[in-house]
């Protein structure tokens, strides 16, 4: 949708919610980005030992049955626990009920990369030790990567248009993107995110498969996004559920808060390997960009896709060294206390970004030491960076190849 | 075992599915719709396995989609348990 239609749907946030390693909740995560509390520890759910990679992003404080009613945790993974669980929370933050808006004006878009690892996991070991009779009827959803968007959308009376997208680290945000179209198309609110959780043996193996797991056993240096010395990242946990809104429906109701704007949102895929073209990491932040109506200069703060594989952190280095200039904005990449949430990630970053916004403050890049000259990055560390932060831009990539942006700007009424 | 009972099925529906939040399941139930009670058609599928296995009695999708209320429920599996579960 061209950027130069000013009388185009505007797409506000109203309402968010963390579920993050080290931050159950949108405050506790919020200051443990800006005091640097890591949620990543050795793995506690199952023993370790044949696996060469033992850390990830663990979600410690969670009891299901605190958050939700009984009826359905026999019919949910770990992972649509959390979602639910955000999606209350996120409703309740913008003060949404199911009887705010008419069932169809209310949709649900949300990223899973994972799907049902842990529950399936348990449904595969009944099947092989008392036979497929004692297999749950439940796994023939409770796996499936659409499950958050139904069983959110059940849950909530939310009948709008929903959708479920699937483009590993960088579906989360395509959610939002897509949260955004639908919007643009006349729903009046949509609640979106992601959220992924696959910290059971089987997960483990099937994240570990993908080779850029950091095997460093040490929790404070096992994922530092940038430096010199990255060794892989560490897998996380969780996720964050978002309320997007029409900003004149928002208004109409007299929504309490408005986090920030939507303004940009973007994709693009990175071409065949060895075909001599650039990925497509910074044409999807140009493209973001130019949808939002805004230049490069305009950006205060980047939050990174911050892989922790060197080759990785490089074409992200260069990507936005080549937008901006060599160290022409501050970037950060507090992922590195929550591990790599797969679908999660992006959201949480987009929470955070829209923090910034709200407090002027930079939550650094914890960790992470000597960065490479040549990377050209101003990367924010150490201390909190206090800033005016009206615009910041979001990036994620997935495996084999997704690259997304979205573009966020402060509220302007 | 030889029949299942009322607390039997209440135990089922519970490890199954859970409780619904507006529902007592304690109570007197035997003619309350398992629509009222919270339980949908995948609640008693889960339930009918785990029936399966432990009174031996196998019903088919069509019967539980048949059937209202625990009343129902326990008629038909206690008119149907099998020699083999009950000598058991």
């Amino acid at each position: 949708m061209s950027s130069t239609e000013n009388t185009r749907t505007r797409t506000v946030v109203t309402g968010v919610a963390v579920a993050a390693p080290g931050g159950l909740g949108t405050d506790e995560w919020w200051k443990s980005a800006l005091t640097g509390r890591s949620g990543i520890s050795a793995i506690t759910r199952f023993d370790t030992d044949r696996f060469p990679s033992r850390l990830a992003g663990q979600i410690l404080d969670f009891e299901a049955g605190d958050h939700l009613p009984s009826r359905l945790l026999p019919q949910t993974d770990v992972s649509t626990r959390y979602a639910l669980a955000a999606a209350d929370r996120a409703l309740a933050d913008a003060g949404v009920t199911p009887e705010t808006l008419p069932d169809y004006d209310m949709g649900v878009v949300t990223a899973n990369a994972l799907g049902g690892f842990d529950f399936t996991h348990r449904e595969f070991s009944k099947l092989w030790s008392q036979g497929p009779e004692f297999v749950s009827v439940y796994e023939s959803f409770a796996w499936f990567y659409a499950v958050n968007t139904g069983q959110i959308s059940i849950r909530n009376s939310m009948r709008g248009p929903s959708a479920a997208l699937v483009a590993e680290q960088a579906g989360g945000l395509d959610a939002i993107g897509h949260a955004c179209r639908t919007v643009r198309h006349g729903t009046k609110l949509v609640l979106s995110g992601g959220v992924d959780s696959a910290l059971d043996p089987w997960g483990w193996a099937s994240q570990l498969a993908g080779g850029l797991v950091s095997t460093d056993p040490d929790p404070a240096r096992a994922y530092r996004p940038f430096d010199a010395d990255a060794s892989g990242y560490v897998p996380g946990e969780g996720g964050a559920i978002l309320i997007v809104e029409d900003a004149a429906s928002a208004r109409e109701r007299s929504a309490r808060t408005v986090y920030g704007e939507i303004a940009g949102y973007a994709a693009t895929f990175d071409p065949k390997p060895g075909s001599g073209r650039p990925p497509g990491l910074r044409r999807a932040a140009e493209l973001a960009l130019e949808d939002a109506g805004l230049a490069p200069g305009d950006v205060d703060v980047v939050f990174a896709d911050a892989a922790g594989v060197p080759a990785l952190d490089r074409a992200e280095a260069e990507a936005i060294s080549g937008l901006f200039g060599a160290r022409g904005v501050p970037v950060t990449a507090p992922k590195a206390l929550t591990g790599r949430m797969y679908a999660g990630g992006g959201p949480v970053d987009v929470v955070t970004a829209l923090l910034a916004i709200r407090d002027g403050v930079v939550p650094p890049t914890p960790g992470t030491g000597d960065v490479p000259e040549e990377y050209g990055l101003d990367l924010v560390r150490g201390e909190p960076r206090e800033l005016p932060v009206s615009t910041a831009l979001v990036l994620a990539r997935g495996r084999w190849g997704f690259n997304s942006a979205v573009v966020l700007t402060a509220a302007t009424d | 075992m030889s029949t299942m009972t009322l607390d039997d099925l209440r135990r089922i529906l519970v490890a199954c599915a859970g409780e619904d939040d507006g529902t007592d399941v304690s109570g007197d139930i035997l003619d309350s719709s398992f629509e009222d009670l919270g339980y949908d058609s995948l609640a008693l599928m889960e339930s009918a396995a785990r029936i399966k296995q432990e009174f031996g009695v196998d019903l088919s999708d069509d019967d539980v989609a048949d059937i209202d209320t625990p009343r129902a429920l326990l008629d038909l599996v206690n008119g149907r348990v099998s020699p083999a579960a009950v000598a058991s």
